[in-house]
């Protein structure tokens, strides 16, 4: 009895303090806990985070300009973009000994695609100028101003030369700039001009169409969920096999399947001019729009809301919708009150994977969506595969994933996350 | 005696090695459109040199992203194809990039059987020192024949004449041709269009003059869009490869005409990417010499009615391998067809696309 009342920190079997001890077998716990995750964890790294990191660093990244004409970035800091004339002597000097190293490395050229999506005409400017100043010499060539403006008379426009200058450094803004509709003035950040305005119509076209889809999606899934949720097992199997046909049949097929039917000589409009409800040179315009979109997408994006909202109406016991009854509840109070409050996890979680999915979607889109459906992911693609400007395509995704984070936020605040359930 | 001679041999073995018996790697990746193109490719190219060198080739079908993937690979440090097959544009800025492989073509590509050199017989169809012309396609349009009435469109202009040809048009989602078209048709001389073109005023001339059908077009992104299209008569007429075309008009049987009038001719061909190692590159010039030469140029036409980039293929190109008509008459560059022509003015597009689509996707999103 007495050893209980003895002062001083409680030791193990072994002698050690206890509190020692079991942060030791607990961090072994730990260390081996991360070990069993350390595989998943570190494919998450290489395949997910890692390529988001790269892409969001490459739409600020810039070092292409000062990398290939570092003399000439650092002889053009003392000109004065706003004086309304070309550079000195020394500004083209320098050019000429960075071009001889660049077409040696054949890195000229890459450049002048670089700057060409700042300003029209730098890719042939410098393609056109690599021929020639391949065969200079640095030496006995000297001066080079008038060489250079022999080649082309660009060389002497003094906006090529604030392009350069503007770009220079290694990081810049202007690539966020572009996808938000601005670009970098002569005095700092301004609007493009209207005609070549596109980003900010197609962010807001993009979450508009998005939220339609997903409330198309809660409208129709809903019922459907709740008949396979209180059918007898067998029938709800059935039912549910139906529900994951589309799933086993390919996303082109689907919506190729859709053009079929929505098209002007398609299926309903054949059917609608049949029937008579329909002029035969009235037929509706139903597809290559924001309507085929959203019609398209609706379906295919259905399952995604109909499987959360099943599993979590299937755990709803139905003796209380039976219990509201029998203390005199109509059928709708009894639903409203006491099922529908009961089901809203599982809208919540159809709704953020509804509308996560179709923010980002592009092959619909791209097939059904004419010039008035497409969303910003067609820009992106449209950057990364044919413009090659991955710089801006990144900045527009990252713009997006912010959003989408954004709204992940205010929906933890208004619903609250704990509100979503999968099952 | 003996000895000189032996050293002589000795010699020349020696020299000839390393271009003889180069080692050559036995397998490549050949990269293409997909389709009845790729088809036309593996009966005229790919089949013929298997069995000359045993070689493997696997085919790939993403030439639609040739460039985007090809910069990936590049920067990943692992390019895994050997030849790619692209259009001149994108092979223009694949060269430009450095990921595409410089070809001299009097050295590396075959001589025609007369032995006129490559260079003379492409000629100025070797619009970039990566690129090998393989064939010459054109954009151009075709009409449903029953949806016309008794006057078939035989103009360009009648794109744009909603009254006498009214309907829906299915023309490609990018300025590019679009642009030229809609200048050509508003009075525009064939000559000045891209000095036209080439201003603010000029890029809305051609934007304004597209507004006017703006409401009765389908943008196509696909090539098999505008075949489908007419085949469902949902367009009364639309632009599209001429070989698309060709495949609905002969084999389809469908009841669609062609209009010539302003084509615009466009080449494709192949590059070999940068940086493959020595062996493989060995393999990508020993096939790109094999493939191109006037007979494969014009074996190539047997299957699908593009033009073989070489004059001197020209007068071999035959009848279609399987239909057994004769391909002359369907080839963009028969004289027939080629009445009024346009060349893709690279040299343009490569400084003007970026701010031209920009402007041009402004437009159709308004």
């Amino acid at each position: 009895m007495s050893d209980t009342t003895q002062s001083g920190p409680v030791l193990a079997a072994d002698g050690t303090p206890l509190k020692r001890s079991l942060a030791r077998a607990l961090r072994m716990q730990k260390l081996r806990a991360l070990m069993l995750i350390a595989p998943l964890l570190l494919f998450i790294l290489l395949t997910f985070i890692l390529p988001i990191a790269d892409m969001l660093f490459r739409s600020v990244e810039n070092r292409i300009v000062s990398d290939t004409l570092p003399k000439t970035v650092v002889a053009l800091q003392e000109w004065d973009a706003n004086s309304g004339e070309a550079p000195g002597e020394d500004v083209y000097a320098a050019l000429a000994a960075d071009l001889i190293v660049a077409v040696e490395a054949k890195t000229h050229t890459r450049l002048g695609t670089r700057l060409n999506y700042e300003m029209t005409g730098i890719s042939s400017l410098f393609r056109k100028s690599g021929r020639k100043v391949k065969r200079w010499d640095l030496a006995e060539d000297a001066p080079f101003k008038e060489k250079f403006i022999d080649i082309d008379k660009d060389w002497a426009d003094p906006e090529v030369w604030r392009t350069i200058q503007t770009y220079s450094p290694k990081y810049t803004n202007g690539y966020f700039l572009n996808s938000i509709d601005m670009q970098k003035g002569a005095d700092g950040a301004e609007a493009r001009p209207e005609n070549q305005q596109i980003y900010i119509t197609l962010f807001q076209r993009t979450m508009f169409m998005s939220l339609v889809i997903t409330a198309s999606c809660i409208v129709l899934a809903y019922p459907i969920a709740w008949i396979l949720a209180n059918l007898p097992a067998r029938s709800a199997n059935l039912l549910m096999i139906l529900v994951l046909l589309p799933f086993w049949t390919s996303l082109l097929v689907r919506t190729s399947a859709w053009k079929v039917m929505l098209q002007q000589q398609g299926v309903i409009n054949d059917v609608l001019v049949w029937l008579g409800l329909v002029a035969d040179d009235a037929r509706l315009v139903m597809i290559n729009n924001q309507f085929g979109t959203i019609v398209a997408m609706t379906h295919i994006l259905l399952p995604f809301m109909i499987l959360p909202m099943y599993s979590v109406m299937q755990t709803i016991n139905p003796s209380y919708l039976r219990a509201a009854k029998s203390l005199g509840a109509t059928n709708w109070t009894a639903f409203w009150r006491v099922y529908f409050p009961q089901s809203v996890p599982g809208i919540g979680a159809g709704s953020i994977l509804v509308f996560i999915l179709a923010i980002g979607y592009y092959i619909t889109p791209e097939i059904v969506g004419g010039t008035k459906g497409v969303f910003i992911s067609n820009r992106i693609a449209y950057h990364i595969s044919s413009s090659l400007n991955w710089g801006l395509a990144a900045a527009l995704g990252a713009i997006l994933l912010v959003v989408v984070l954004l709204l992940y936020w205010a929906y933890d605040k208004i619903v609250g996350i704990d509100n979503v359930k999968l099952g | 005696m003996k000895l000189t001679k032996l050293t002589a041999l000795a010699a020349s073995t020696a020299l000839c090695a390393p271009m003889a018996f180069a080692e050559m790697a036995d397998e490549m990746t050949i990269v293409s459109w997909g389709g009845a193109y790729s088809n036309s490719q593996l009966k005229a190219y790919h089949e013929p040199y298997s069995e000359k060198t045993g070689v493997k080739i696997i085919n790939d079908e993403s030439s639609a992203e040739a460039v985007a993937k090809l910069r990936a690979m590049n920067e990943a440090g692992n390019v895994t194809w050997d030849v790619v097959d692209v259009v001149a544009a994108d092979a223009m800025r694949l060269c430009d990039e450095g990921l595409a492989l410089e070809i001299d073509a009097d050295t590396q590509l075959a001589p025609a059987p007369d032995g006129t050199p490559a260079s003379e017989d492409f000629g100025e169809l070797l619009v970039s020192d990566c690129f090998i012309p393989q064939i010459v396609y054109s954009t151009t349009f075709g009409y449903r024949t029953d949806m016309v009435g008794d006057t078939p469109p035989d103009d360009i202009c009648d794109v744009f004449d909603l009254e006498t040809y009214p309907g829906k048009r299915a023309l490609e989602k990018r300025p590019i041709n679009n642009m030229e078209w809609a200048l050509l048709c508003d009075g525009v001389a064939k000559e000045d269009v891209y000095d036209v073109l080439e201003t603010e005023e000029g890029q809305e001339q051609a934007l304004a003059k597209l507004d006017t059908i703006k409401d009765s077009v389908i943008w196509w992104s696909a090539g098999a869009d505008t075949p489908q299209l007419l085949a469902d008569g949902e367009v009364v007429m639309g632009s599209t490869y001429n070989g698309r075309l060709f495949s609905v008009i002969e084999e389809q049987k469908q009841p669609v005409g062609m209009l010539w009038d302003a084509q615009v001719f466009d080449l494709d061909g192949w590059i070999i990417p940068a940086g493959l190692s020595p062996e493989r590159q060995a393999r990508a010039l020993d096939y790109i010499m094999f493939a191109t030469d006037t007979q494969r140029l014009a074996d190539q036409a047997k299957f699908i009615s593009y033009g073989p980039a070489r004059a001197s293929s020209a007068p071999l190109v035959g009848q279609h391998a399987e239909l057994g008509i004769d391909m002359a008459p369907h080839m963009p560059t028969d004289p027939n067809n080629a009445k009024n022509t346009f060349l893709y003015n690279y040299e343009f597009w490569a400084d003007y696309r970026d701010d031209i689509d920009a402007k041009f996707q402004a437009w159709l999103a308004k």
